[in-house]
């Protein structure tokens, strides 16, 4: 189990080093530069503001300046915001995308995992149909419109909720409703299946045979097989839940660090884009990486093709 | 199969659930704002910084407007100079030094008094080169200042500020300059607390965190009380500023919206009292539903493609002026944009600042072929086919095809389109590598030289490769001319002469919409969108309904 972590672990690193060599240079062939604006700074301010961020280095010394001050865990300044550093910024912002993902996978889970149980034990009945009907309108129906949708019902008409912010309790209702539903709904049909697949073994039928009863069967003899695909596609749900909220935090006006993520792409703010990257790309080697283990400490069979 | 419950009593449960909570009475913050005279307001992107000095978005002056005061104020309405910090000044009579006398009850936020000194030393730190103050060259009107800027003098001493003494302020141009008291209205002008910068760093280099809660000094009308990045922004009434009798507002909630049909909603359900902006695809409801909300606003801006006149084909006069002269304008503007936008027959705005533009381009589709004949293609027979740029938009592409449909339709032109994301479009633009680009120009203040400057042959914003001595020199001319009616013909034989060799296409001058509360008073339309705060207060309307 150890070598098994060692290696996944020392691969990731490597990984991770790559990626940031890629966007560090991929960054800088892209046309346009943060200081690029609709009204140009006269050529000396140009020189000022490159000279003050390092810009008027060659790139490779740029580039082992950066992974110096990486190693030291210091992003960089930002180039849009003039007096925050990329660190002030991610401290800010990472939390709340963590609340906001942390949330709505509970969210997700907790109206997932029932309906999915449920559907496998009643397959074939109203609850089965119901949930794979649902299940497939959240899959299908995108985020950006059950968003506004529900800040239409909820927010305007019934005057429940706000319709934007991220302040009070209530403010995290919606979006994380939302997002929820939208994971909720995969995380449904895995679980339908897991425990479908269970269900129909043997040692199941040998249970049932003995007198077990149906919770018995189900909590005890069923789940633990039957979750092993929801396990598995939580590393990647996470991981998509955190760098994919760009949408529900644009529509709900949340200061998430998916909108800055793409934001920061489209003001060349150099520093920060290196910074969500890093950050994103090491979230998700980290999620994978549990997802793995967790995979193997259930199903054996995998700790020892792995 | 056991049954379900049935749908239409699952509807009914929830219209009952909706029923319940219409009755429920929630006092919304648009209300509780009234009641305690709190504006919470959209204000669109984030501002980047809340130093006066560093900041560079024209929406940046939202907030800093509330927090700080320059020598000379604006107007509520028209936005003339009035007296700010300085309560009166006068001018020499060769127009080249104002004097300023400052008040005795202008205070920072921490007590201190607000000194000639302070803005001679902030002035300095926009000069300091290392600092890289995007609008430095502002203020290179002054005598000197262009100079030390670009480490020419080494001494501050020779650029034309002078403290006659703490409450009396000096300033010498360069050359006349009639706009120079609205130039002073930008917030580049604005002075900081530099004992306060230097507690926090360094006032010479970028990095000073000083602009935040609880250590930003200001001299405005509010202080900084909570900022949330990318939340929520809150001001609230200074006690220390010398016209607070007049400020009628408590506070003052600033919320960044990235996404204009979010800020809508925010407004719908009652959370702000006015947005930034309005989606235009709004606007037909509002004017139906609820005019008296719906706020159309003149704005000083220009809609307006540039020509690469380097290019073959287009490197011909009568070209480019067929080209204008073949847009149907009224129709972009009736039909596409349908906001009151004005079709644009010159560059600079009408009115800007008085000055009237000349009578300039008129939609003449038969002229345009006679122009396009002349130059040696008629009816476009020969002629290349054009690429027209743009930055991808629903707006800029609609407005794109339709000139590309009437320049086919008119002049027998093929025109390529294409659209690129935003600094891709800029960085197109820096190295000349488009025909036709799709370009706006937003005035920093009102004067027809905030237009027309542009145009000179040694503007950084010019990026046609067009250069003209003789519009040059008009231009000369009338930077040394104080009476403005000269100055102002000066300028129209100017603009004129932009307009006949048409290195750009005018097509509108841009409104500003958005949704306003009828509680906010004292909200005036103002060409540059500037509302100062302590002419701004809420009253609940009338007896509703």
């Amino acid at each position: 189990m150890l070598r098994f972590f060692a290696s996944r672990l020392l691969q990731s690193l490597l990984a991770l080093l790559v990626i940031i060599t890629a966007t560090f240079f991929m960054l800088r062939f892209v046309p346009g530069g943060p200081f690029t604006a609709e009204k140009a700074v006269t050529p000396e301010i140009l020189r000022n503001l490159e000279a003050h961020y390092g810009l008027d280095k060659p790139l490779w010394h740029q580039y082992f300046d950066y992974l110096g001050s990486l190693a030291k865990g210091d992003f960089g300044p930002s180039f849009k915001y003039p007096n925050r550093t990329v660190n002030e910024i991610l401290g800010d912002k990472l939390p709340v995308s963590i609340e906001l993902g942390a949330l709505s996978l509970l969210v997700a889970l907790l109206i997932g995992l029932p309906l999915g149980i449920l559907a496998a034990v009643r397959r074939n009945t109203w609850v089965d149909y119901w949930g794979s009907t649902l299940g497939m309108m959240g899959i299908s129906i995108p985020t950006f419109v059950v968003g506004p949708l529900l800040v239409l019902a909820f927010a305007i008409h019934a005057g429940w909720f706000n319709a934007s912010g991220w302040y009070t309790i209530s403010d995290r209702v919606l979006p994380c409703l939302v997002l929820g539903i939208a994971y909720a709904a995969p995380i449904g049909r895995l679980t339908r299946g897991g425990m479908l697949e269970v269900l129909n073994q043997d040692f199941i039928r040998t249970a049932r045979a003995k007198g077990a009863t149906e919770l018995r069967v189900v909590f005890k003899h069923s789940l633990r097989g039957g979750l092993l695909p929801v396990v598995s596609f939580l590393g990647p749900a996470i991981a998509g839940i955190l760098t994919g909220s760009f949408v529900i935090e644009t529509i709900f006006q949340i200061p998430g660090l998916g909108r800055e993520f793409v934001n920061s792409a489209f003001n060349r703010d150099y520093t920060l884009v290196l910074g969500t990257v890093i950050l994103y790309a090491g979230l998700i080697m980290a999620l994978n990486l549990a997802a793995d283990l967790a995979q193997a400490w259930m199903n054996p069979k995998v700790r020892l093709e792995g | 199969m056991p049954a379900a419950p049935s749908v239409p009593r699952v509807v009914a449960v929830l219209c009952l659930f909706a029923l319940l909570a219409g009755c429920g009475v929630r006092e919304t913050q648009v209300e509780r704002g009234i009641r305690d005279q709190v504006l919470h307001r959209g204000m669109g992107p984030e501002v980047a910084d809340l130093d006066p000095h560093l900041a560079t978005a024209a929406s940046d002056h939202t907030v800093l407007s509330a927090l700080f005061e320059g020598l000379v104020a604006e107007d509520p309405k028209t936005l003339a100079p009035a007296p700010g910090v300085a309560e009166r000044w006068t001018v020499s009579a060769d127009h080249l030094i104002y004097t300023f006398h400052l008040r005795d009850n202008a205070r920072w936020s921490n007590g201190d008094l607000v000194s000639a000194r302070d803005f001679i030393e902030s002035w300095k730190r926009v000069l300091t080169p290392t600092l890289a103050a995007d609008n430095a060259n502002l203020l290179y009107v002054v005598r000197g200042a262009e100079a030390y800027h670009k480490g020419h003098t080494p001494s501050f001493l020779e650029v034309g500020f002078n403290a006659l003494d703490d409450r009396t302020l000096q300033i010498t141009l360069e050359r006349p300059t009639p706009y120079f008291l609205s130039l002073l209205q930008h917030w580049v002008w604005w002075p900081v607390h530099l004992p306060t910068l230097r507690q926090h760093g360094s006032i010479e280099v970028r990095g000073n965190p000083w602009a935040r809660p609880g250590t930003l000094v200001g001299n405005g009308p509010f202080v900084l009380a909570e900022w949330r990045v990318g939340q929520r922004m809150i001001v609230k009434k200074s006690p220390t500023y010398w016209d607070a009798a007049t400020v009628r507002l408590n506070a003052i909630h600033f919320y960044p919206m990235e996404d204009i049909n979010a800020e809508e909603r925010a407004f719908r359900s009652g959370q702000l009292h006015l947005t930034e902006s309005l989606p235009v695809s709004k606007i037909d409801a509002y004017r139906t539903a609820s005019p008296e909300m719906l706020r159309i606003d003149p704005y000083l801006a220009t809609y307006f493609y540039r020509i690469n006149v380097t290019r073959p084909f287009l490197n011909l006069t009568k070209v480019r002026q067929a080209l204008s002269l073949a847009i149907d304008r009224r129709a972009i503007v009736d039909r596409i944009l349908r906001a009151g936008q004005r079709v644009a027959t010159a560059f600079t705005p009408p009115d800007t600042g008085g000055y009237m533009p000349p009578e300039g381009i008129v939609y003449d589709p038969a002229a345009a072929r006679a122009l396009l004949a002349e130059a040696g293609y008629p009816g476009g027979q020969g002629a290349p086919s054009l690429d027209l740029l743009f930055n991808t938009s629903e707006n800029h592409r609609a407005i794109a095809e339709a000139i590309q449909e009437m320049w086919r339709r008119e002049l027998g032109l093929e025109v390529r389109l294409s659209n690129m994301e935003g600094k891709s479009v800029l960085d197109a633009r820096r190295t000349g590598s488009y025909e036709i680009l799709r370009s706006a120009w937003i005035g920093d203040y009102a004067d027809p030289m905030s237009f027309l400057g542009i145009w000179r042959s040694d503007s950084g914003n010019n990026y046609t490769g067009w250069s003209n001595a003789t519009y040059d020199q008009l231009l000369h001319q009338a930077a040394r001319t104080a009476q403005s009616k000269e100055r102002h013909a000066l300028l129209q034989k100017a603009e004129s002469l932009l307009l006949a060799e048409a290195p750009l296409i005018p097509i509108y001058t841009y409104t500003h919409v958005f949704v306003l509360h009828p509680s906010v008073r004292g909200w005036y339309p103002t060409l540059l969108d500037h509302h100062p705060y302590k002419h701004v207060w809420l009253e609940a309307p009338g007896p509703a309904r």
